[in-house]
């Protein structure tokens, strides 16, 4: 047996986890992220001219497991046309039988850098906005994502938001219609569960079904069949609470279920929002991403949010804010007029 | 659809997995342990020896007997026996051993034993010994990651190994030497100097050199599998050893 130099063990590591693809359309540019199950490539598709992200499991998966939530992943992608959700090219295998997906290259931040780059609160409530739409529209489709975090959310030059990493969603039961989504039996959501018959959903194959500080406590017990839009309230709630205080957030927000704890200078209403979307109980938050993203809405247009109900006081001290030109304005007006009163009195 | 883009089969398009050496050593069957022990002797005996040569500054002498002492334990059916997937990694266990070995052997200096019921093969320490001045003197407080090291270094030697021989049975002589040319060789073969070389055209050398680096890399997976405790294991490893490294 040879023996191999420094050098040369480095070459053959680099040639090893090279990916092979030949007989693929695309030609390698370069490996541009690496999450829980996969690597994601950047990659040329000479025919249509453009670059396209690749995403691939890291390794053969002899059970099928990984596959299968690959495949779901885009075709969960597939159905969710949405300007908010990166939209799937086309899935393929490579030489050595590993299943991948191509989708929509997209030149951002994610979520959790973008903040850093000292955005405004109204920029982030923005963003925080079309994020809400985006999930509104998936749970619109029966989709729940299950997984949201500003790890997976990226941001693009000009703050249009897109929701990443499908990996782990959960497609409801619809009762009323046929699925649309037909899945051959190993890559349905269902048999995926009945895979690991009440385990608890952490670690398989070293992912995480869902992540600590961003999933509701139902989540976190593992009642997977319960899970319903609220769980994606919870998270985004968590969201928002990072935008609001940055890094802190993210930290409180690790301590599950219980309150926040807020930096200064958070806007009470906001603060209370966050808090009502991540309530312990899923009954208290709120129904739906349409709801959360209607007392955003609010808050921008400078009206009272619902999990905040203000006291007459401070309604009126918000009504002479928004009004406030108005307000001065009559207020000057009523000062001229009694200096020209006085100065008319003999 | 173009031809290019296929869909992925159903079901597992791959050959069962070799079983790890960990499951072998304990099976009932004589022939998977011995396969199990032969896996484990080929795969360790140089990182032993150059680890106890340098890293326990042995003269080669005793690195010798000390490495057919440890490997004739090793293949004892007790000593993997203590060992549970999960808590280390398969090569963390062995090392944690050896070094007990290597601190015992200087307390008593027993007589050293060797067989173990299995015939080591001779191995030889002499071609170990000419590459030894080759390598930077270990820290001596890095004993695992110098351990790392030259386990990785014998694993990829023996990947190459094993390509070479499946290249030359399957006719693909010239696949493997392009491989060797392009990726084993300091010097750095381009693609158009092969090709040259070769006499190949240069979209023949591009597969060839794909087919090459694929079964390079099916190799060392099915390799490593055997080589690790369990699955989370393997995963781990494999992304050590063949994992992207993404800025
Ligand atoms: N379409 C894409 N365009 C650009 N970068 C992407 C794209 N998809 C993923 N990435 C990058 O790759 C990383 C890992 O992808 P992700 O889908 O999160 O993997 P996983 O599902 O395995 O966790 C992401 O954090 C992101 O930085």
């Amino acid at each position: 047996m040879r023996w191999l130099s420094d050098r040369t063990v480095e070459r053959l590591r680099a040639a090893g986890s090279e990916i092979d693809l030949t007989h693929t359309r695309y030609r390698l540019i370069e490996p541009i992220g690496r999450g829980g199950m996969g690597t994601v490539y950047l990659v040329e598709d000479p025919a249509l001219d453009r670059r396209v992200a690749l995403k691939v499991l890291d390794l053969p998966d002899a059970g099928g497991e990984l596959t299968a939530r690959l495949i779901q992943e885009a075709r969960v992608l597939a159905r969710l046309e949405h300007p908010g959700i990166v939209p799937v090219h086309d899935v393929g295998e490579l030489e050595d039988g590993r299943v991948f997906y191509t989708m929509k290259f997209v030149r951002g931040d994610r979520l959790d850098r973008w903040v850093r780059s000292g955005v405004s609160l109204r920029q982030r409530l923005v963003v925080f906005r079309r994020l809400c739409e985006a999930v509104a529209f998936a749970h619109a489709q029966r989709v729940l994502h299950r997984d949201l975090k500003p790890q997976n959310i990226m941001v693009g030059a000009f703050g249009e938001v897109l929701v990443m990493d499908w990996g782990v969603a959960k497609i409801l039961r619809n009762l009323d219609e046929e699925p649309t989504l037909r899945m051959t039996p190993e890559a349905s959501p269902e048999s995926l569960s009945a895979r690991s018959p009440g385990a608890s959903p952490q670690t398989r194959h070293g992912t995480v079904l869902g992540t600590p500080g961003y999933m509701p406590p139902e989540q976190a017990r593992g009642e997977s069949a319960q899970l319903d839009e609220r769980a994606d309230v919870y998270a985004l709630g968590a969201v928002l609470a990072f935008l609001l205080g940055g890094r802190a957030a993210a930290e409180m927000g690790a301590r599950s279920a219980s309150k926040p704890r807020w930096g200064r200078g958070v806007p009470r209403a906001l603060r209370a929002v966050a808090e009502m979307a991540m309530r312990a109980e899923p009954a208290e938050r709120y129904r739906g991403a349409d709801e959360l993203a209607a007392e955003v809405d609010r808050f921008l247009e400078g009206r009272p949010v619902m999990a905040h109900p203000e006291s007459i006081l401070l309604r009126a001290g918000r009504f002479l804010w928004k009004h406030r030109i108005a307000v001065i304005l009559l207020l000057v007006y009523a000062i001229v007029r009694a200096l020209v009163l006085l100065a008319e009195r003999p | 659809m173009d031809e290019t883009t296929r869909m992925p089969r159903t079901g597992s398009p791959f050959p069962p997995t070799r079983a790890s050496v960990v499951q072998g050593v304990r099976s009932d069957d004589p022939e998977t342990r011995k396969r199990a022990y032969t896996t484990l002797v080929e795969s360790y005996w140089r990182p032993v020896y150059t680890y106890v040569r340098l890293q326990w500054r042995r003269d080669a002498e005793q690195a010798q007997d000390l490495t057919q002492e440890f490997l004739a334990r090793v293949v004892e059916k007790e000593f993997l026996g203590t060992y549970e997937p999960g808590r280390s990694r398969l090569r963390t266990f062995v090392r944690t051993c050896l070094d007990r070995l290597v601190q015992n052997a200087d307390r008593d200096a027993r007589r050293l034993k060797r067989g173990g019921g299995f015939e080591i093969r001779s191995l030889d320490f002499g071609s170990v010994e000419g590459e030894l001045s080759r390598l930077d003197p270990p820290d001596p407080n890095q004993g695992e990651a110098f351990f790392e090291r030259e386990w990785i270094r014998g694993f990829f030697g023996s990947v190459v190994e094993e390509l070479r021989l499946e290249c030359e049975e399957s006719g693909k002589q010239i696949h493997f030497q392009l491989f060797e040319r392009y990726d084993l060789e300091e010097a750095g073969a381009t693609y158009e100097s092969l090709a040259r070389d070769f006499e190949l055209s240069s979209n023949d050398v591009t597969n060839r050199l794909a087919y090459a680096r694929r079964t390079f890399r099916r190799i060392a997976l099915e390799r490593l599998r055997t080589l690790t405790g369990d699955e989370a294991e393997f995963r781990a490893e494999a992304r050590t050893l063949l994992g992207v490294d993404v800025s």
